[in-house]
């Protein structure tokens, strides 16, 4: 196995008395002293600290970068206001999803996050299909946090007040604690926060100002995850990958009007004919949220029935385990669209038993977005 | 008290044997969310599966130290599962074993024998 590679704040982790495990080629934090489960609520409560510094970042720029981008991803980027970001994803010829992300546009340049486990074939395929029309650049001089929950305005607000203006989904240039920082008021928890762009070097200095507030702890990805999953968010490579379309993946609202039949740019990305045709039609199956009726988590791979004996499988599940602010289990599945109702009772097999779960809407907690 | 490889402590009482998990298996656990204890009267094989219990990362299988019958289980601990990380020795115990060859207990490591096994 090659050598894991290591964020800017590392040594951080380490000093904090992180778990450290290999993720997505990264040595990352999978939880701090203080344990999953503490670390979620601290973040639904209070503030949580982020270390997502082996996402890609990616700066697309030249004239007619967002109609190019357009031609790769199903969302409207022309029409994106300056300063303002919008989830999008890379979609194949067979309409599924190469990759998941969030774009920015900052007036010169779209400004581009994706997966860790993505990121060198996310930008393999962006230069392979825009270049040399504008030009892709990997922003690799940078780490990323994000700071989540009820408090990170006040904490974030504290080092530069412009935080507090910012509504969900903005971007801005930040100056915090000395440093230029690219920040968007969004994150992958379902709370309110902001996600920062800063230069290796300033890196530290920054977490531990953040971290210096009473409000903030560190929190590693176990937490990250099932925040995530409680928010009802997608896991790239779990819950939607390149078999998957975004109409599968109940990503529909992701597409706007303009990309759809009838609009004014509509299609003219990989997949569309496929695409267009499901977001008309519906697709053959769906993502639906699944609260397990009893105790035992349902995690991924567990493989979802209509009957509680016999019968076809109807789906699987494609993340679950506990919810430590729902309180119980909760997961999220893909299952043929005839169940894919909310109210609907399926059945999860379970150490070989068949185990009933309920189609639930998602998100499983309320989103505390400030729009 | 006695230890297993598995991380199980048994201690012996008048009527039975208790047995739960080490403090050093539930840190390594992590915060545990699910017990699935077996039912009182069920007859055991040693290394059999018979609890499943399950923590914020995975599941795991917790297998009978001995062979024997189920006398007692630990309803508390089904119903609060974060008894094993507050309590791992005392109130999160698992269930109480009435063994069928009580020599099989010999076998077992000491407190110091499982303290060098997880050193």
């Amino acid at each position: 196995m090659s050598e894991l590679l290591e964020t800017p704040l590392h040594d951080l982790h380490v000093a904090l008395g992180a778990k450290m495990v290999p993720f997505a080629g990264y040595s990352m934090p999978v939880q701090y002293p203080l344990g999953v489960m503490k670390e979620h609520i601290q973040t639904r409560e209070r503030a949580g600290l982020f270390d997502v510094s082996h996402m890609g970042q990616v700066k697309v720029s030249g004239t007619g970068a967002a109609a190019a981008l357009e031609r790769l991803i199903p969302v409207d980027i022309e029409g994106l206001g300056l300063d303002r970001q919008r989830y999008g994803m890379f979609t194949n010829a067979a309409g599924g999803i190469m990759d998941d992300l969030m774009l920015a546009n900052r007036g010169d340049h779209i400004f581009i996050v994706v997966n860790a486990a993505c990121k060198d074939a996310d930008i393999t395929h962006m230069k392979a299909h825009l270049e040399p029309d504008v030009s892709v650049t990997p922003v690799t001089d940078r780490a990323l946090l994000a700071l989540q929950g009820p408090s990170a305005q006040a904490v974030l607000s504290a080092l530069d007040p412009k935080a507090a203006t910012m509504r969900f989904m903005d971007v801005a240039t930040l100056s915090l604690n000395g440093a230029e920082c690219w920040v968007s008021r969004s994150g992958y928890t379902g709370e309110d926060g902001y996600e920062i762009s800063v230069a290796e070097a300033d890196a530290v200095a920054l977490a531990e100002a953040l971290l210096a507030h009473g409000d903030v702890e560190a929190i590693g990805l176990g937490a990250r995850d099932s925040l995530r999953l409680e928010g009802g968010l997608c896991l790239y490579g779990h819950d939607i990958d390149a078999s998957t379309t975004p109409v599968e993946g109940a990503l529909s609202w992701a597409i706007q009007k303009v990309r759809r039949s009838g609009g004014a740019r509509a299609g003219g990305f990989p997949g569309a004919d496929i695409i267009l045709g499901q977001l008309e039609q519906g697709a053959p199956r769906k993502r639906v949220g699944l609260l397990p009726e009893g105790r035992a988590p349902m995690r991924e791979g567990v493989a979802l029935f209509a009957s509680a004996e016999g019968g076809a499988q109807i789906g699987a599940i494609t993340s679950g385990g506990f919810g430590p602010s729902v309180g119980g289990p909760v997961a999220m599945g893909l299952v043929d669209r005839a169940h894919s109702e909310v109210g609907t009772t399926v059945f999860g097999e379970l150490r070989g038993k068949r185990l009933p779960l309920t189609i639930a809407k998602l998100p499983f907690t309320a989103a505390n977005f400030k729009r | 008290m006695k230890y297993t490889e598995e991380h199980e402590w048994l201690r012996v009482e008048d009527d039975g044997v208790v047995v739960g998990i080490t403090e050093h298996a539930t840190t390594q656990l992590g915060d545990i969310v699910f017990v699935e204890l077996p039912e009182v009267g069920t007859t055991v094989t040693k290394d059999e599966e018979i609890v499943v219990i399950e923590s914020v990362k995975a599941a795991s299988d917790i297998l009978a130290p001995i062979d024997g019958e189920i006398v007692e289980v630990n309803e508390a601990l089904a119903e609060n599962p974060a008894l094993a990380n507050e309590d791992a020795i005392g109130a999160g115990w698992f269930f109480k074993i009435e063994p069928s060859d009580p020599s099989q207990m010999d076998d077992l490591m000491d407190e110091a024998g499982y303290k060098k096994f997880i050193a």
